[in-house]
């Protein structure tokens, strides 16, 4: 019987309108409504599904940032985790923090707690990065199953069926594996009120990067965040000509 | 302006005083006039930061006018000189956050009750908030217009464990009251209907049985209704007997020889009962003295015909409890209460919930008012730009703010058993009084599409007739307080 790791992401709510910090360093936070990126909340409904089939053990969740991350990780024990591990990241380094950082923290739990799979979401909404699943796998040398929108285990081994651009590709993988969970995988359940009331209960352990041996140092440097451009009036034109006229006054042929 | 030419004590003739002085004046004019100008155009964030120039042109003057000495004014003008680069850097950082007060009134949440909320109750708030929207909003519109009950939902909320939330054991969830509250909020959000039903049967139907009944009743029925798997309904109200349930005539006959109750009479305006599994009904025994007893769905003689032409609580299923000597079983007695503190203190449960649901309507209303007049142009502005559309906007965050922080801390006494049954004829007769008026005010601010389904608020109006009448009303309760009030009854017109 396994154990398996999900990570959760906090990020703004998608229903909120982002807005640019006055210095551009990057987007507005304080205040802002932040709920579960919505990839991992089926990332957590697959595994605690996967967990009331039997076929694998304990579920534990995991987030990396500052305190507020444990309503995230509160959030995933409601839905049904067993426990969480809160990695205290804070100040310039949760800034900073990418899909790296968090492949490196994540390799080195699933080594900690002999995990047998990682299922995360395919991306998150903030920074649609799409890189942390399978960053985690390179690190760990351990298949992966990403896109997923259906996983069955079938003894040592995971069949994923992926969403690909020509359609649906259905591999066979063994484990431990890395997942990442896409949109059609399943849909998520509201917490209970008797699961909310039993996750006060339950345990979230806390640590740093350092204990487990991460460096946090970012190879990325954000120089500038901007607005998407203002999207400027059409311009109506009489005849073909004109258009042709147009395109080719403003470079475009 | 600046006079840094002349040095600080130079004596001036009177006449170039009085100059000075008046020169001084026009000009302190002319630049408080520009701050106020300025003020009707800038957004509430960047009016506190005009506020400091302003405050330095006042204290200007009044050093002006405190001090008439040939030092001041130079002072004064030193300062007013500064003051109007100054005030010209403001309205240029007015972009920038660098002076702004720390804290933003939020109208969402005018009082910051989220943060009086444990985490706890925020995560359970959040959790039926989005079931809500993204299950009972979708149907409600249909439901009402065709008059529908859907059943489902009650196995929905089942499910979701937030039917009986405050019961401890028997399946249920044992949450705070104050989390009872925030579930009732944010189902009457969406429908007044839907939240009868959940009230009927956690605070009518399980409540009692867990309050009054014994062990066995508690086993046989509470795991079920809370998973929503049987419905139940409350019989109280009589066709004669509304406000004075006392009065009652229904009447519960015992057999000795069979052990059995046989209960005639017949009960209106019951939510649920024509789709209802069992029945709380309350009777008057052969000793006078008022009791329940759980009548099933089958029992011969009890019969459940449903009120047609409704023009409230339309998504809600209601009807009468007619029974016709039924034979109820002795082990369907609710033993441990007689006489009317049993029916009332249920009620007192409900009426509970209702103080924070109606809130949830009225907050409902008050948003879709707001987005529809700051959406809707005529004459060139949108609605919301008229003074009379935001007197009723604000007069609705008002009531709404402060009634929800009654209802925190009513929720808080009760979670710590200092609860008296007035404070909550209070908060219902508030609530419900203040949340009809928000519905109609919003009704009209929406003009012609007010009067349209399509746009929710008519649909309030018209269920929040029924609330502020059912489980007491407005008036009943204005008297229970009366009498706390002066020692005197006023229900009868005798002693």
């Amino acid at each position: 019987m396994s154990r398996v790791l999900v990570g959760v992401k906090r990020v703004i709510d998608y229903a909120v309108k982002i807005r640019v910090k006055p210095d551009h360093s990057g987007v507005v936070t304080d205040g802002v409504k932040h709920s579960m990126n919505p990839f991992c909340e089926i990332a957590v409904e697959e595994a605690v599904k996967l967990k009331e089939k039997k076929l694998i053990k304990e579920v534990v969740a995991v987030s990396c940032g500052p305190t507020q991350v444990t309503e995230t990780i509160r959030t995933a024990l409601a839905m049904g985790c067993d426990r969480g591990i809160h990695v205290e990241v804070s100040g310039k380094d949760y800034e900073a923090m990418g899909p790296l950082q968090i492949s490196k923290i994540f390799a080195a739990l699933a080594k900690k707690e002999e995990a047998s799979l990682i299922i995360l979401g395919k991306q998150a909404i903030d920074d649609d990065c799409n890189q942390t699943g399978q960053m985690t796998a390179a690190l760990l040398d351990w298949p992966q199953g990403t896109f997923a929108s259906e996983v069955t285990i079938d003894g040592e081994k995971v069949k994923v069926v992926r969403e690909i651009d020509g359609g649906l590709e259905t591999i066979k993988i063994s484990m431990p594996a890395v997942l990442t969970a896409d949109l059609r995988l399943n849909t998520p359940r509201y917490a209970t009120l008797p699961n909310i009331m039993k996750a006060k209960k339950k345990k979230i352990a806390n640590m740093k990067p350092a204990d487990l041996g991460v460096d946090m140092v970012s190879r990325v440097e954000v120089l500038r965040v901007d607005e998407p451009p203002t999207r400027l009036a059409g311009v109506k034109v009489e005849t073909v000509d004109d258009l042709v006229a147009k395109l080719r006054a403003n470079g475009t042929i | 302006m600046h006079r840094e030419d002349i040095s600080p004590c130079k004596s001036w003739t009177s006449t170039e005083y009085i100059i000075g002085v008046t020169v001084l004046t026009f000009v302190l004019l002319y630049l408080v006039n520009l701050e106020r100008t300025t003020e009707a155009w800038v957004t509430d964030l960047q009016h506190c930061k005009l506020q400091l120039p302003i405050m330095a042109l006042r204290s200007a003057v009044c050093r002006l006018l405190v001090n008439p000495q040939r030092c001041a004014i130079i002072s004064a003008s030193r300062s007013q000189g500064s003051a109007a680069p100054a005030q010209k850097d403001a309205e240029k950082a007015s972009e920038k956050k660098a002076k702004a007060p720390k804290v933003q009134f939020n109208w969402r949440d005018g009082l910051e009750l989220e943060g009086q909320l444990t985490e706890e109750e925020i995560m359970i708030r959040d959790s039926f908030r989005d079931y809500c929207q993204d299950k009972l909003m979708p149907r409600i519109l249909m439901a009402n217009r065709n008059e529908v009950f859907h059943r489902d939902i009650v196995s929905e909320m089942g499910e979701l464990g937030v039917l009986g939330p405050t019961i401890k054991g028997y399946g249920c969830a044992g949450t705070s009251y104050v989390a009872y509250g925030l579930i009732a909020r944010e189902v009457e959000r969406v429908d007044s209907g839907y939240r009868s039903v959940m009230s009927v049967q956690s605070s009518l139907v399980m409540h009692p049985i867990y309050a009054y009944g014994t062990e066995e009743q508690k086993e046989k029925w509470l795991p079920r209704l809370a998973r929503g798997e049987i419905l139940g309904c409350f019989g109280l109200t009589e066709p004669n007997h509304g406000s004075d349930p006392g009065g009652m005539e229904t009447r519960a006959k015992f057999n000795p020889s069979s052990h059995t109750f046989t209960l005639t009479g017949s009960k209106t305006w019951i939510t649920n009962s024509p789709v209802a599994d069992i029945a709380v009904v309350w009777a008057k025994c052969d000793d006078g003295k008022v009791r329940g007893f759980i009548l099933e769905r089958g029992m011969k003689g009890f019969t459940t015909p449903k009120i047609e032409g409704k023009f409230s609580l339309r998504a809600s299923a209601t009807g009468m409890i007619i029974m016709d000597e039924v034979e109820v079983p002795e082990e369907n007695l609710l033993p441990k209460v007689s006489g009317l503190g049993g029916p009332f203190g249920c009620l007192n449960n409900a009426r509970y919930g209702i103080a924070w649901g109606s809130l949830g309507a009225a907050e409902f209303c008050f948003h879709a008012a707001r987005q529809y007049t700051l959406d809707r142009i005529q004459f060139g502005v949108p609605l919301a730009r008229n003074q009379l559309m935001q007197k009723k906007m604000a007069d609705m965050l008002t009531e709404i703010t402060i009634g929800l922080q009654a209802c925190l801390q009513l929720g808080r006494l009760i979670d710590a058993k200092k609860a008296a049954p007035e404070m909550i004829s209070m908060l219902k007769r508030n609530s419900c009084g203040k949340s009809l008026d928000i519905a109609r005010q919003a009704r009209d601010m929406l003009g012609g599409n007010g009067i349209s389904d399509e746009y929710h608020i008519i649909r309030h109006v018209m269920n929040l007739e029924a609330v502020n009448t059912y489980e007491g009303t407005h008036d009943i309760h204005a008297l229970i307080l009366g009498r706390a009030i002066t020692g005197l009854q006023s229900f009868t017109v005798n002693n």
